[in-house]
């Protein structure tokens, strides 16, 4: 799987899609792929605050729970209220279904994030 | 990979959801070699098995099979059990892969000293495959002469399996479903042959390769304990349930006095109860559960979603004002109390075969 090269990734494997101030967030596919079938997505509420390496909500498998983890500081403007409904969806393509989108407050912030290369190199060590 | 008992052993092969759905809809293969065999043999092997285990082996016929337990004797749990009776003089009992060591060598201590039965520990001999599911027998009866149909549930049948003679075929398992466990010898080319033409029959049926996690919501749904979850040596037969296996009337043995004191002095504190997710939310293992005022009242033993049910479901010790299906209680979850209700046992029956003619 390749990810994404327009993307920044955390080590915690969310990705995110910078557009101006705007930013989406996602998991990694690595990361759906190690949840397996994904039932249940904890989605913040419009307008809350999420904190750069601080968790934000949950994603869930049968299995296990996961955190997410803010890549950024940044207010939430939306939410993908599809994955309510069928969070199934980030297994089918992780790198296109976008839990939430945030106003991002420091954009500096988003140079200490990894690459696709930096992260593809990341998670290849994880994995050996 | 996990470790599972110093079992390398896969959680999914190609996916929890789709393995837990062929085992209750077609047909599913299990590798359970972790599992122990423990066999107890020579005249005083049925003293020895009604001893050690709380269920009533004496109304065992030849070649059929029940579920009990071990106990300490304080009333909890060394292990739970599956008790066949090859002969008069022979019993084997299978146990769990994390308990196993210390199952052996509570066996041998307790067994010791009695006359004329030997203990053996087989469980490095036998490659264990679960095939379970409504399409289980269509499944294994294209690798065996042996009649399955003629095999009761929880009975047993010695019989020709992939070419292989004298080969245990239990009508049993671990997922609530119909199905078989077979036994066979375990040097790698026999076992790697016969889970390939087990594979290769279910082909027609789509039978999954199955991991721990489908085999631990299969048994969930079921309401089916898991040791360390819903048994343990801290939890007794009447906390866990599981009162209906403890023969007390067979006469001694072991944990038998300390659970007829806790009936004698009102019952257990708490017992296993069944809890539905109403409001959004999974409950996991080791989840406090909470009143609605949000005073603590236990913990979840097993919680998970439940792929077939297709709800989110957990096993808990409660007490007695919380066990009636119906009782509102919450989950707290992550810092936020999420409302479950009290359900009946088990979450999922497997629905009843139409009759015969």
């Amino acid at each position: 799987m390749s990810y994404p090269s327009k993307y920044r990734y955390t080590r915690e494997h969310e990705w995110i899609e910078i557009d101006g101030s705007h930013g989406k967030i996602g998991i990694t596919d690595y990361a759906q792929n190690s949840l397996g079938d994904i039932v249940f997505v904890d989605l913040p509420k419009i307008g809350s605050i999420i904190e750069k390496g601080k968790t934000f909500g949950s994603v869930e498998s049968v299995k296990a729970v996961s955190d997410l983890y803010a890549p950024v500081t940044g207010t939430v403007v939306e939410v993908n209220q599809e994955l309510a409904t069928a969070p199934e969806k980030i297994n089918t393509d992780a790198h296109t279904s976008w839990i939430l989108k945030v106003d991002i407050a420091d954009p500096a912030q988003v140079s200490e994030l990894l690459s696709a290369d930096a992260y593809d190199a990341f998670v290849s060590e994880e994995t050996h | 990979m996990v470790d599972f008992g110093g079992w390398d052993m896969p959680v999914e092969y190609s996916g929890l959801i789709a393995e837990h759905m062929a085992v209750r809809t077609g047909v599913g293969v299990f590798d359970v070699s972790h599992m122990g065999d423990i066999q107890l043999r020579g005249p005083g092997s049925l003293a020895a098995v009604q001893k050690i285990s709380m269920n009533d082996a004496s109304k065992l016929a030849l070649g059929q099979a029940h579920y009990s337990a071990m106990l300490y004797p304080n009333g909890t749990f060394v292990d739970d059990v599956i008790v066949h009776k090859f002969s008069d003089n022979d019993y084997l009992l299978v146990i769990n892969a994390g308990t196993r060591e210390k199952d052996v060598n509570w066996v041998r201590q307790n067994v010791g000293a009695m006359h004329s039965v030997h203990v053996s520990d087989y469980s490095d001999f036998y490659t264990q495959l679960a095939i379970q599911g409504p399409k289980a027998e269509a499944t294994l009866q294209k690798l065996t002469d042996t009649d399955l149909s003629g095999i009761r549930n929880y009975w047993f049948a010695w019989g020709k399996v992939c070419g292989l003679y004298n080969t245990l075929i239990a009508r049993t398992g671990y997922t609530g479903e119909d199905g078989f466990e077979i036994y066979v010898p375990s040097d790698e080319q026999t076992s790697v042959r016969v889970w390939n033409e087990v594979l290769e029959a279910g082909a027609e049926f789509g039978i999954l390769p199955c991991g721990l996690g489908a085999r631990n919501t299969l048994r969930l749904e079921s309401a089916m304990a898991l040791y360390g979850h819903e048994i343990s040596d801290e939890i007794n037969v009447l906390e866990a349930g599981l009162d209906r296996y403890a023969k007390f009337e067979k006469g001694d043995f072991i944990g038998r006095d300390a659970l007829l004191a806790v009936k004698a002095a009102g019952g257990p504190k708490r017992k296993l109860v069944g809890l539905e997710m109403i409001e959004r939310g999974i409950a996991r293992d080791g989840y406090a559960i909470r009143t609605l005022d949000g005073l603590e009242i236990g913990r979840v033993a097993s919680g998970s979603p439940a792929p077939f049910l297709k709800r989110n479901i957990a096993l808990a010790h409660l007490p007695p004002e919380y066990q009636e299906p119906g009782s509102a209680v919450a989950v707290e979850i992550r810092g936020t109390l999420v409302k479950a209700v009290v359900v009946p046992l088990p979450f999922y029956k497997r629905p009843k075969k139409p009759a015969v003619q």
